[in-house]
């Protein structure tokens, strides 16, 4: 309440330094006393056409929130009642977003289902008047149009949008363990059909505006423009609001029909929609997918699927009912408080809270073009970094140059880039074999061979031809950056930047600073993470610093349940069912065997018996035989080119029966075999943030989830003792410690939470 | 023997045929829905059938076109009193390049008269057209230079092709530039490098078009299974091939309609562009009308001095341009947006349209043309060539290249007596007169500390332009130096600005100066 208080009284503010810049919005909105009264929307008509601009203060996007809720009612109420105007144009102020969607701290304020069902019932309420609005109202969306944004756009009678990349429709509320509850499970289907609004709410995947105007989404594109009397953001806006006035007055005279011809293959979908038998077959369809994909774990796809149905089988009234009554549920689930929280600890990690670097890194060097380089390279180029890469081989060289050129032919041929787009960005890599243009260089990430010896020798070079201002950062996942920076002239440079792979996938970067490392150096390395589009941690060196620390005790865990005789299998299909996107055993082929057997020496020798768990000798004797996992073809599993389901490797049998122990029958049901792993890996995390490792818990959940895939629906490490509980989390690990030892006695921070219920991570 | 053959001259051609040149098709919406085969004819005759059933009102058009000069010509009217920054472009210790003549076949909308030649016939038409009007000696020409846009892949340098056929001297080199638009500005630019560096003394520049026939190529899948089997030694071998044949390898390829790098016609870039700088509808279509009222005019004056008719063999003797059709106002407003529909503003009236034609000029150093005993038109001065962002900036060449010109020659605006600027479209024109007309335009995207202001326009194009007269692409830049050349010798002005724009985002501006009299 405080908080929206000080926002309107800066809104004020904001709003008097509009008035007094000259000209432009005075001639425009002849109601200019609307101005003085709302914050968010003012509206000025133009002819007979109302022009209703969203333009919420102090922020970069519009939110649907309380305020804007009831200015929009007040706004729209002004425009049905006047005489003068015939039609209406939505449209927001704003370069790059429509409506965001709906306000999330409105809906995580709320401490009932029942509060949440009234909000999603004002808004449906709202939506239908828009839709029965006898005067039409064209929605002109330029920039994101998502969740309630799209909510409210479909209403509209018309749907104008820019065709711009940054134009993006879609139904989010998915990620956020909700549904669109302001009217969207009902329309949606009407407008686009139930398949493909089906795709749309349950992947949360965002269209495109040319892909939005077949699927029959929007009925118009306008193309962005380039400069000329004004900055071209601004004049694209104000075009499409010319264009969407022509349209508003057409259809207020009736001549454009806001009915789409649909092509024949959207008749023959409508028309086989139209039978009961296949809508129900379509239903089971998708419920068996969702299923089969979530395990059960995520209950909003399940919901969106029966509200939908509803509506489609028992009339919109019905259908309504069930969106607003889901809604509240759903927004009281612990899945949709551990997928709010990762969305805003994501938002956390994509700013840089060191500043701006003294100098832009503009000139970028890898050295070693492995999978890790190239994948570096190629998240660099198309940001328009000027990328070196180095490698010691023209066969290596050549190897990295080609993955990175197929990662971007890939966009091309997912049309998210053009061929020329592609060309000219791999113009900005230089392959090469010495350290020419080194002088040059603003940072050099190196990427070689996980070796100590290596990494220095490679230092020392590097530092013999670098201007004194670049940063060395390296890319390792286990050896200690201090080590590393031991031998260096200008330790203040030194960094670690550690990506996962594959690097163009995988969102999570984790960088590490040393005591020594200088504030100005994490300033230039966290920006050049979130330049490559990244999700940032920045933890303080340590063995394994905090991701591969907190993987190595579960993996250790891994190899003893191998041990006590659960076949891989059986152990992935455990871990999947727990949320883990990859399984535990397939987790160790895709890592590598003989890294996983690298790391777990490492870290075993620092931390001791904590590491400690199954014998390491199963991944020696595996990677005596060559089962390195997926790169040598054979690990646990059996992998071949062009082959989906991948066989067990039997060889492995005969090594875990040689390295058999015995089974404690009191942990070792599937669920303590569950928890054996998860806890332990929480256990760590938690210790980390003890240690001053990590310096927020939002920081280790986002690490966790984006770099190692813990299960997002448990929200990360953290989030997961808040909702669990520290105390049911501390006996389980009593318990475990019981039968184990030392490696799961609860850290100190833990048990203080679990002494005292009130301590959250997230308060 | 005959397969091998022809994978042979494939193989010759083949580096010609790796980078289509990028054209500009202005009214391809309207063929796009009609077979590629007879698409140019279905466009023309579209064309024309508009045209025709527009009532010719150009007294009354004329008057009209006048009024959007009105608003300052009075200020114009007194700076051009003012004296002349500079007495001459002359340097000191560079030659002087004059033009003694230039001349262009009649320009014809394509799909008519000139529709079943050749280009290099009619360049070879253009060719005989300047040694008739000059009585130049064959064998004292030095070089020869034409630009082509769409190359026709059997005479891939034209201008050889054309100047043997056209009785040069097969001792007198020739070669062909492209640079889309501004293919001809090419051509006469490094006429005059070879000139002032001293290696001739004369030289004929020019360029062709035949938009009536293009090169449609079989598409990659078949060139591939054409060129393979004429390699392939055995029956085994060739069967095997001809069992990969696909229906669909039978699709054409039509040459490239859009921008190369941004997959965006021109057309429609010059829909956003007018947008951009919020040009209205009407605004175009009376620059359209004063375009082809100009022309009208000047062409029953007699002032088109350059063209000369031409002979087509099998029909009757071509004398003038067809395109000019000066219309009214509420007929063009009844057309539908060609590019961005339905609600974009560049339509077939406010575009240039595609057209066949070839031009000529005869470039000769100063003191080799008095030597001659030629009495020159005009200096060729100072030159300069620009590019920028072909997606947003693709037709603003003009407005990039005029103040830099006019810079480098230490003229000002006032300075010019004679402005020709080739008209692809009229949005395009209106955006770049609004752009030169703006300081923040100036500030922001071109670093310049401030406008150098629009041309006025009662010197601006007054005896039409590539709307109404036609743009063969590759022509159309010597057509705007001898419009410029002659209307300074007829109106007794001293200097021109020729400018243009072209695909690829690249312009070009040139000074030409009055010979004394």
């Amino acid at each position: 309440m405080v908080a929206s208080r000080a926002v309107g009284s800066l809104s004020r503010f904001t709003r008097s330094r509009m008035l007094r810049c000259p000209g432009y919005i005075c001639r425009n909105f002849t109601k200019s006393s609307a101005l003085l009264t709302r914050t968010h929307i003012n509206y000025g008509v133009k002819g007979d056409v109302a022009v209703i601009r969203i333009n919420s203060p102090n922020s970069k996007v519009n939110t649907l929130g309380q305020e804007l809720h009831s200015e929009f009612i007040e706004v729209m109420n002004e425009v049905w009642s006047s005489n003068q105007i015939r039609s209406a144009v939505l449209i927001s102020s704003k370069p790059g977003c429509f409506i965001a969607g709906a306000d999330l701290n409105m809906l995580t304020a709320c401490t009932t289902p029942q509060e949440v069902t009234q909000i999603s019932q004002e808004a449906q309420k709202m939506f239908e008047k828009v839709e029965k609005s006898t005067k039409p109202i064209v929605a002109a969306i330029n920039g994101s149009c998502l969740g309630g944004g799209l909510e409210l756009a479909i209403s509209c009678q018309y749907r104008i949008a820019t065709k711009d990349k940054k134009t993006v429709l879609g139904s989010p509320e998915v990620l956020l363990g909700i549904l669109p509850g302001a009217g969207g499970t009902q329309r949606l289907p009407k407008m686009v059909g139930v398949p493909a609004a089906f795709d749309m709410m349950l992947t949360g995947r965002g269209i495109r505006a040319d892909r939005a105007k077949k699927m029959g989404l929007v009925d118009q594109l306008v193309e962005p423009l380039g400069p000329g009397i004004k900055p071209p953001e601004e004049r694209t806006i104000e075009y499409l609001e010319e264009v969407a006035i022509t349209f508003a007055k057409g259809l207020a005279d009736k001549k454009i029909s806001p009915k789409r011809d649909k092509g024949l293959v959207e008749k023959l979908t409508s028309y086989a929609m139209s039978i009961p038998f296949v809508r129900q077959q379509i239903y089971k369809k998708v419920e068996e997918k969702v299923r089969k994909q979530t395990k059960g774990l995520y209950p909003a796809p399940l919901k969106i699927i029966d509200v939908v149905k509803t509506g489609i089988e028992q009339g919109s009234d019905a259908g309504y009912l069930s969106e607003s009554q889901k809604f509240g549920e759903l927004a009281m689930t612990k899945e949709s408080k551990a997928l709010m929280g990762l969305y805003r600890g994501q938002t956390l990690c994509k700013k840089n809270k060191f500043g701006a670097p003294q100098k832009e890194v503009k000139q970028l060097a890898i050295l070693g073009a492995g999978l890790m380089g190239a994948g570096i390279a190629q998240v660099s180029v198309d940001k328009g970094l000027q990328t070196v890469l180095k490698d010691a081989t023209l066969a290596a060289l050549g190897r990295g140059q080609q993955q990175v050129f197929k990662g971007l032919n890939d966009k091309v041929k997912k049309k998210a880039l053009t061929s020329f787009e592609r060309d000219a960005f791999f113009s900005n890599l230089t392959g090469q074999l010495d350290y020419q243009g080194f002088e040059k260089a603003d940072m050099v990430i190196e990427a070689v061979f996980e070796d100590l010896s290596l990494k220095h020798k490679v230092l020392k070079e590097v530092e013999a031809v670098i201007p004194d201002h670049c940063v060395f950062a390296s890319n390792t996942s286990a050896l200690p950056i201090n080590e590393i920076a031991a031998i260096s002239k200008r330790p203040e440079k030194v960094i670690g930047m550690h990506y996962f792979s594959p690097v163009d996938k995988m969102q999570l970067l984790e960088i590490i600073t040393t005591p020594k490392t200088s504030k100005d150096t994490t300033a230039s390395a966290v920006e050049v993470g979130l330049k490559q589009g990244k999700v940032i941690i920045v933890v303080k060196d340590g063995p394994g610093f905090y991701t591969t620390r907190c993987l190595a005790p579960m993996m250790s865990e891994v190899i003893r349940i191998l041990q006590e005789g659960v076949g891989p299998k059986k152990l992935d299909s455990l871990t999947t069912s727990f949320g883990f996107p990859v399984g535990a055993a397939t987790l160790v082929d895709e890592v590598g065997v003989d890294v996983a057997n690298h790391v777990a020496e490492n870290l075993g020798k620092a931390f001791g018996e904590r590491f400690a768990g199954g014998s390491l000798e199963v991944l020696k004797q595996m990677i005596s035989k060559g089962f390195l996992g997926r790169k040598s073809g054979k690990g646990f599993y059996i992998y071949q080119e062009g082959v989906k389901n991948k066989n067990l490797n039997s060889d492995i049998h005969s090594i875990l029966a040689g390295l058999k122990m015995p089974s404690q029958p009191d942990v070792s049901s599937d669920e303590d075999i569950q928890y054996r792993l998860v806890t332990r890996f929480v256990n760590e995390a938690v210790l980390c943030l003890q240690e001053g490792v990590l310096a927020t818990p939002t920081e280790g959940d986002i690490g966790a989830v984006f770099g190692l895939g813990f299960p997002p629906c448990l929200g990360g490490p953290f989030r997961f003792v808040d909702l669990y509980g520290a105390q049911k989390t501390v006996d389980r690990l009593r318990k475990y410690e019981a039968a184990y030892g030392r490696q799961f006695t609860p850290c100190q921070l833990l048990m203080d939470h679990a002494s005292s219920p009130n301590k959250k991570f997230y308060q | 023997m005959g397969v091998s053959r022809t994978s042979a001259i494939w193989a010759v051609i083949w580096p010609s045929l790796r980078g289509d040149p990028e054209i500009i098709w202005s009214f391809i919406p309207f063929t796009l829905s009609v077979k590629p085969m007879d698409q140019d004819l279905r466009m023309t005759s579209l064309l024309t059938y508009t045209f025709k059933n527009l009532p010719s009102t150009s007294q009354w058009a004329l008057r009209f076109s006048m009024r959007p000069l009105s608003c300052s010509s009075q200020l114009r009217v007194a700076a051009a009193v003012q004296t002349k920054s500079k007495q001459t472009l002359a340097k000191p210790n560079i030659r002087n390049i004059v033009v003694v003549d230039g001349v262009r076949t009649p320009f014809l909308l394509s799909g008519t008269s000139y529709k079943d030649l050749m280009p290099h016939d009619l360049a070879r038409a253009a060719l005989s057209g300047l040694l008739h009007r000059t009585s130049v000696p064959k064998d004292v020409v030095d070089y020869i230079i034409l630009g082509t846009v769409i190359q026709e892949v059997k005479t891939s340098n034209v201008a050889r092709e054309a100047a043997l056929g056209a009785g040069f001297s097969d001792k007198t080199p020739a070669h062909t530039v492209t640079m889309a638009c501004i293919s001809s500005n090419q051509a006469m630019t490094t006429a005059v490098s070879l000139i002032a560096s001293g290696q001739c003394d004369v030289v004929v520049a020019g360029g062709v078009e035949l938009m009536s026939d293009v090169p449609i190529r079989h598409s990659r899948k078949m060139r591939k299974m054409m060129l393979d089997l004429s390699k392939a030694k055995t029956l085994g071998q060739r069967l095997s091939l001809i069992s990969k044949f696909r229906l669909n390898f039978l699709s054409p390829e039509l040459p490239a309609v859009a921008e190369f790098s941004t997959n965006e016609t021109m057309g429609h870039s010059a829909d956003r562009l007018a947008a951009a700088f919020a040009i209205s509808r009407l605004e175009q279509d009376e620059y359209a009308l004063r375009s082809h009222s100009l022309a009208r005019k000047a062409q029953d004056e007699g002032l088109l001095s350059d063209v000369v008719p031409f002979k087509v063999p099998g029909k009757d003797t071509v004398t003038q341009d067809n395109g000019i059709r000066p219309s009214s106002l509420e007929q063009m407003a009844k057309l539908k947006p060609a590019f961005i529909k339905p609600y974009g503003t560049v339509t077939a009236a406010n575009s240039s349209f595609l057209t066949d034609g070839a031009s000529a000029v005869l470039i000769l150093a100063e003191e080799k043309a008095l030597a001659m005993g030629y009495k020159p038109k005009a200096y060729l001065r100072d030159f300069m060539y620009v590019s920028q962002d072909p997606k947003d900036q693709l037709l603003l060449g003009p407005t990039y290249a005029t103040p830099k010109v006019l810079e480098k020659a230490g003229l000002t605006m006032n300075d010019i007596d004679a402005f020709e600027f080739h008209e692809a479209f009229s949005g395009q024109i209106l955006a770049n007169l609004k752009a030169m007309d703006s300081d923040w335009f100036a500030q922001n995207y071109m670093g310049r500390k401030a406008k150098v202001g629009s041309p006025p326009l009662e010197k601006f194009n007054i005896w039409g332009g590539s709307l109404s007269l036609g743009h063969p692409f590759g022509a159309t830049g010597c057509r705007l130096v001898m419009a410029a050349a002659n209307r300074l010798q007829k109106e007794g002005g001293q200097y021109g600005l020729v400018a243009a724009c072209a695909a690829g985002g690249q312009g070009h501006a040139m000074i030409v100066e009055a010979y004394p009299k």
